[in-house]
């Protein structure tokens, strides 16, 4: 039961064999028993909860449902909402109370959603283990002693193990895709400016992308089709692009002489033999199915990771200015003057990595280093794109692993964090080229997850659903569930 | 800390308090001695970036090529001014309080 699709909970709620209500107490009953061991949630309140299916079903008899009526979805703590705090994750906004909705709050409470609680996640969406939270780590629901990736970590785990049929998460270099593959689940990171920013707290502008996390992909488009559109009050939401038809495209399922790219700086000799080998499978059941593998080449790979390392902590320094213990947010004890009240007020409020990523991003921007640091990482950005935009003249899709490594073990590389962020190797580059892009569940390595990531040409993401949903469709990947009784 | 060469920049040893302070972070010692070579190890790993040729490459701001867009300037959010103020740390009058800045 609590492994049910979105869309077969919507299913049973329309036939009436469910109400709202019995599904969030079915989910409820499953947070109750088994969050204190994973740490997914970092705040619930049932009885909010239980008022909004109560609302939902009544709004079903009066008036009829909704695109998502009386459906659970998880919130990523980075989403600004009136109800219920919205922290970050982070020291500096514990017990922040947001003045408004985000845009993509609002869409699913029109949809007829059931907001069900804030999910666990690294500091500011700043890491790839969940480890900076400042609430503490979220757990794999695979294996207790291991991370569940990040930074989307709690929405990720909350999926996986059944504590939500479905969630909200962002991606700026990876944060929804890579903890998707580590829980074993569906993400998907949409377009560049398909999903309104608004109302989600900032880490990177250029980079910032939310998208739902779901167990199949024909929940991910449900999701998306209501997440999706062009919003006035945000800049960088695009108005003039192809709308995606998401029924159509999960309906398509077909792979018949689709040209999938296999790029070979993603199947390098550094990875994991048997994530690699789980990759190379799918890809074989995909040429099975009628698909074309082509090899291709994405020369400036290897440089993803630091020109990402040099853009998002840029980004963030500036965005991050705003936390000064003035109009939100902890403020420090008794500060002797201005100065003294900015300085003691982040230094308190901030965490290890937050405070590396601003520090990076503070001296690469700063006078006399901009040209060198950022304005060469934005050119690096162009060759990046450049390459996706060369490959899809003969492709139309590429698929990657979407991690070099299934889920590692809390506390394994949090002493070096030069090697936590090349963890996101085959994620960042995406981000750079604003491309859309989905991860999905492809076999298992040592009884972890593993993640298959298809990449598609900016605005078409009916090809990444149109192929993931093909090939989930002749696998039984899904089916699997993790053990939790121990978790209890 | 010297300014990038023509070559690129290299590693080079960055001051973190000096760096903290600009960042508005007071770092405690023990912080800093943390932080500082951190610091340094992550600017050495991005400087791979300076062996890449740009030359005649135009940077990326935004990764699509958009116009921003422009809407009507006209009054959209009333005035909410006491539900803005709620979450700041010290309000006075409808105004914030901060220590004083000119002695």
């Amino acid at each position: 039961m609590p492994f049910t699709s979105l869309c077969e909970w919507s299913r049973r709620l329309s036939a009436g064999e469910i109400s709202a209500v019995e599904l969030a107490r079915l989910y409820l009953e499953r947070v109750a028993r088994y969050n204190g061991r994973l740490n997914a949630f970092v705040h619930h309140d049932e009885e909010a909860i239980l008022e909004q299916a109560a609302a939902s079903d009544a709004h079903r008899a009066k008036h009829g449902a909704r695109a998502l009526e009386g459906l659970p979805i998880a919130i990523k703590d980075i989403f600004c909402t009136r109800e219920g705090p919205t922290q970050c994750c982070s020291n500096i906004l514990r017990g922040y109370q947001a003045p408004y909705d985000a845009h993509v709050i609002t869409l699913l409470k029109e949809a007829g959603a059931v907001l069900f609680g804030k999910t666990n996640m690294d500091e500011f969406a700043m890491g790839s283990s969940n480890e900076t939270s400042a609430f503490g780590p979220c757990r794999n629901p695979w294996d207790a002693e291991r991370i569940p990736g990040g930074s989307s970590g709690g929405s990720a785990c909350a999926v996986a193990a059944g504590l939500a049929p479905a969630a909200l998460g962002t991606d700026t270099g990876g944060s929804i895709r890579q903890p998707a593959s580590l829980c074993g689940i569906t993400g998907l990171k949409p377009t560049y400016g398909r999903v309104s920013r608004r109302g989600i707290i900032a880490f990177a502008s250029s980079l910032d992308q939310a998208g739902p996390m779901t167990r199949s992909v024909e929940d991910a488009a449900l999701l998306a089709s209501v997440l999706c559109g062009h919003d006035p009050a945000d800049a960088t939401s695009v108005s003039n692009v192809p709308q995606i038809d998401w029924k159509a495209a999960v309906g398509r399922q077909d792979l018949k002489g689709v040209r999938i790219g296999r790029p070979r700086e993603y199947f390098s000799e550094g990875m994991d033999a048997g994530v690699l080998g789980c990759v190379e499978r799918a890809l074989e059941c995909c040429q099975g199915l009628g698909a074309e593998i082509v090899d291709i080449s994405l020369p400036h790979t290897e440089a993803a990771v630091a020109t990402y390392y040099v853009i998002a902590p840029s980004e963030a320094s500036a965005n991050l200015a705003r936390y000064d213990g003035v109009r939100f947010g902890h403020r420090c004890e008794q500060p002797r003057d201005l100065l003294d009240l900015y300085t003691r007020t982040r230094d308190e409020g901030f965490g290890p990595e937050v405070k590396r990523r601003i520090l990076t991003g503070t001296f690469a921007l700063s006078s006399g280093y901009y040209d060198a640091y950022y304005l060469k990482a934005q050119k690096v950005r162009t060759l990046i794109r450049q390459d996706f935009l060369r490959a899809f003249e003969q492709v139309d899709v590429i698929a990657t692993p979407t991690s070099p490594v299934t889920a590692f073990r809390i506390g394994e590389k949090t002493n070096d964090p030069l090697t936590m962020y090349l963890a996101d190797v085959f994620t960042i580059a995406v981000n750079l080229a604003g491309l859309p892009a989905l991860s999905q569940p492809c076999g298992f390595v040592d009884g972890l997850p593993v993640g298959l990531q298809w990449i598609a040409p900016a605005w078409r993401e009916d090809r990444l659903l149109s192929a993931a949903a093909a090939y989930e469709k002749a696998t039984d990947w899904l089916s699997r569930t993790p053990e939790l009784e121990a978790m209890a | 800390m010297r300014p990038s060469s023509d070559r690129g920049f290299d590693a080079m040893n960055v001051d973190v308090m000096k760096v903290a302070m600009l960042a508005r972070i007071r770092l405690t010692k023990d912080e800093a001695d943390e932080l500082g070579p951190q610091l340094n190890k992550i600017l050495a790993y991005v400087d791979k970036l300076s062996g890449i040729d740009t030359e005649d490459v135009p940077p990326t701001a935004h990764p699509h090529d958009v116009a921003m867009p422009l809407r009507a300037d006209v009054v959209s959010n009333g005035n909410r001014r006491d539900e803005l103020l709620a979450p700041a740390p010290e309000v006075e009058n409808g105004l914030y309080v901060v220590p004083k800045v000119i002695e």
